[in-house]
């Protein structure tokens, strides 16, 4: 029961950060009807930035880490976004009445240059960082002497993600922007006629999916204390399974498939075996595609002749 | 109206000059954003694992410089060439042009090809290096009858051509099978293996469809890499036999080929019997697939690509034909796969990356979708040009996926962005790709 517990817990934060990466795929997907498949790594350039800002604040003697962590969270989130707003106006806004194959393959493209980007210019080691939130709290101590733990550094995992998703669903549900970009998911073309900018819009919405990109870069960075040129790929690949699990274009499904795919991997991982937890994640994909090709929070699709 | 729009373009072209500078500076400003910390500062983890850093000004002031001058020639080469409109239909000229070098320019390669070996008898590196690209060649023509005539997205299309290469690997070195026995049973798994995949995904369209094929090529390369009993995991399988002609090996011994037609022995016969072979099957692929294009199977997979609710009107049954389509493709990435491995002798699942199904998608997509010569041709400009870059390593790839994404800006339907109809009223006229559905399926 207590390992249990404590799987769960892991599952939860692994599961926090799925979810932001999978907000990325899904408002994308609602909007322009792709999947940006350089999203995952727009994930790693968050989480690289997040590495390469607090190096040189460490230096410059800063030791205050909340305030440390309010920088490098800032900081990562603009260059990212940048990233994002690139990619979209270089790869896809060209293609964006091109047939149907083409931004999907230029996205493919341009994850291969972004990995391959930063590889080049940072390098194909792997980048450890010293822990900066150490700590945490005993919740329970079994009569066994197993031990749940609850460590700072996943509630800070936690927190963040709430108090940004709260953020993005105030932004979605009650400014400007986000009634534009609801308008847009709906009818382009009707959106247009009534005054909105559709291509702000949709930068936008790369931008904003890259910053959450950038924050869930962040936390995978301080829970696992490092980074490499190749984590886009596979966190993209289940990112986007949690975004299918919950629903394309539904933004709380996102954040539940997030928690799903983070459970079901953390428990299958500990249950059965580390090694395939990846074929867990991907068969889920299949499977749940094949069963439930809405999600679990999505509209059904109807088919128009 | 008119004036109007004449008044607009030539206040634009009065703000010519300002107007490009803005926009490169502001291109410069975005790129010294990005390449701020990317470029600017070297991170690499120190003997004792503390990560250090270092500045690379010089670099990142040159990078945004590039972006500088690379957005002003931009600018200026759109202005000059100006506004493009969309084609429908090939103009005549045009379309009598590619007649004639689809005429002559197939039979031209074929007969270069067939006596590439006589040629380059003694540079090793040539037929190596067309022996690959004749392997993305057929693997190419193979993805081609899944992607360009039945319209599925495959992006997992390597894992069938993993599942060749480990059926020929693992049945030769545990039972001791010839090639030849193992060839087509790699073919027959492999296509197993695509029924398998195609089964659950038959409701699946577009996107979705991508993204499952994705990850089922995924699974396959993690299976491999974990089950460690079977495939030697990471290992990989090694001292795969090479292939014999009918028997009689083809090396230095008392009854090797050399040996009984009484010539001197030479590595090199190998190689060329590897080139036959592989242009054979390559051949056979596209003979396969010519002929099935004319089958009711065929037109159906066109059918299929157009329009799937039509079919089902029709009365296609769209199940049989996308299992068909998955199968024939998978069974061709199958021999492939099992060609790879015996000229190989060694492999991992290394070879087997996602790397590798975009490789072959961005063939077919950049040889247009359904033309096989657009498909050889886009083998060879790619594989070609991979291997221009093989000293850059690292900036391979990089290249690599640039070059997909301006391919798809540039000409998104492919170097041969036209289609020749397979089923005609009066006259076989060809139409742009712009025409040709893509299929949801």
């Amino acid at each position: 029961m207590d390992y249990f517990a404590q799987q769960l817990i892991n599952g939860l934060v692994l599961g926090s950060i799925y979810g932001l990466i999978a907000i990325g795929y899904t408002m994308v997907y609602g909007i322009v009807g792709m999947i940006n498949f350089a999203h995952g790594d727009i994930f790693m350039i968050g989480g690289f930035i997040a590495l390469i800002t607090f190096l040189i604040l460490i230096s410059f003697g800063l030791t205050a880490v909340p305030l440390i962590l309010l920088i490098v969270l800032l900081v990562s989130m603009a260059i990212t976004a940048l990233y994002g707003w690139t990619v979209e106006r270089i790869a896809y806004r060209p293609l964006r009445h091109s047939f149907r194959l083409a931004p999907m393959l230029s996205a493919i493209g341009m994850s291969f240059v972004l990995t391959n980007y930063s590889q080049v210019a940072q390098g194909a080691r792997v980048k450890p960082i010293p822990p900066l939130i150490t700590g945490g709290h005993t919740l329970h101590e079994s009569a066994d002497g197993f031990v749940i733990q609850l460590s700072n550094i996943q509630i800070v995992v936690v927190i963040t993600t709430v108090v940004l998703l709260a953020i993005f669903t105030w932004l979605v549900s009650r400014t400007r922007l986000g009634r534009d970009m609801r308008a847009c998911e709906q009818d382009q073309t009707m959106a247009a006629l009534l005054g909105v900018d559709v291509d702000r819009t949709i930068s936008m919405t790369f931008v904003i999916g890259a910053a959450l990109a950038a924050v869930a870069g962040l936390m995978y960075l301080l829970y696992y204390g490092l980074v490499d040129f190749f984590m886009g790929f596979v966190a993209g690949i289940k990112a986007f399974t949690a975004a299918v699990l919950g629903g394309i274009g539904s933004l709380p499904g996102a954040m539940l498939g997030g928690l799903a795919i983070g459970l079901i991997e953390t428990f299958w991982s500990a249950y059965f075996s580390v090694e395939y937890k990846d074929v867990a994640a991907f068969s889920i994909l299949i499977v749940v595609l094949i069963f439930l090709p809405t999600g679990l929070l999505g509209r059904p699709e109807v088919e128009k002749v | 109206m008119t004036a109007l729009s004449t008044e607009t373009s030539l206040a634009k072209r009065a703000a010519g000059i300002p107007f490009i500078l803005k926009k490169a500076s502001l291109s410069a400003l975005v790129a010294l954003v990005l390449f701020s910390l990317m470029i600017g500062i070297r991170t690499e983890a120190g003997p004792d694992g503390q990560l250090t850093y270092w500045t690379r000004f010089g670099e990142l002031a040159s990078l945004v410089g590039l972006v500088f001058g690379g957005s002003i020639v931009i600018e200026l080469l759109r202005q000059w060439i100006g506004p493009t409109g969309a084609e429908n239909l090939v103009p005549a000229p045009v379309q009598r042009g590619l007649s004639f070098l689809g005429r002559y320019l197939a039979p031209v390669l074929l007969i270069f090809t067939i006596l590439l070996p006589v040629i380059f008898y003694d540079q090793r590196y040539i037929l190596d290096l067309a022996i690959l690209v004749l392997t993305y060649v057929m693997l190419g023509w193979g993805l081609n009858v899944v992607v360009g005539l039945a319209g599925l997205l495959d992006l997992g299309y390597v894992a069938f051509y993993a599942v060749g290469a480990y059926s020929y690997a693992l049945l030769a070195t545990n039972f001791g099978w010839s090639f030849w026995i193992c060839l087509p049973l790699a073919g027959i798994l492999a296509a197993f293996w695509g029924v398998l995949l195609g089964f659950p995904v038959l409701r699946l369209r577009g996107d979705y469809l991508a993204i499952v094929t994705l990850a089922f090529g995924e699974i396959i390369r993690l299976v491999i890499i974990n089950w460690q009993s079977l495939t030697g995991g990471p290992n990989g399988v090694s001292g795969i036999p090479r292939p014999t002609l009918f028997g009689i090996p083809l090396d230095n011994s008392d009854d090797g080929l050399a040996a009984k037609l009484g010539i001197e022995y030479s590595p090199t016969h190998r190689i060329v019997f590897l080139f036959y072979l592989i242009l054979a099957l390559a051949l056979l692929t596209n003979w396969v697939t010519i002929r099935l294009r004319r089958l009711p199977i065929g037109r159906a997979w066109e059918a299929l690509r157009e329009d799937e609710v039509a079919c089902r009107a029709l009365g296609i049954n769209t199940t049989t034909t996308k299992l068909t389509a998955f199968a024939t493709g998978a069974m061709f990435g199958g021999f492939a796969g099992a060609f790879f491995a015996t000229r190989q002798g060694f492999i991992s699942p290394e070879s087997f990356t996602f790397q590798e199904s975009a490789l072959v998608l961005a063939i077919v997509v950049l040889g247009g979708m359904g033309s096989q010569l657009g498909v050889a041709l886009a083998a060879l400009a790619m594989i070609g040009g991979f291997e221009l870059f093989r000293g850059l390593e690292h900036y391979r790839m990089l290249v690599f996926g640039m070059a997909m994404v301006l391919i798809m800006i540039w000409r998104p339907r492919g170097l041969i962005g036209h289609r020749a109809p397979t089923v005609y009223l009066r006259k076989a006229q060809a139409i742009s790709s712009d025409l040709v559905k893509e299929g949801h399926g």
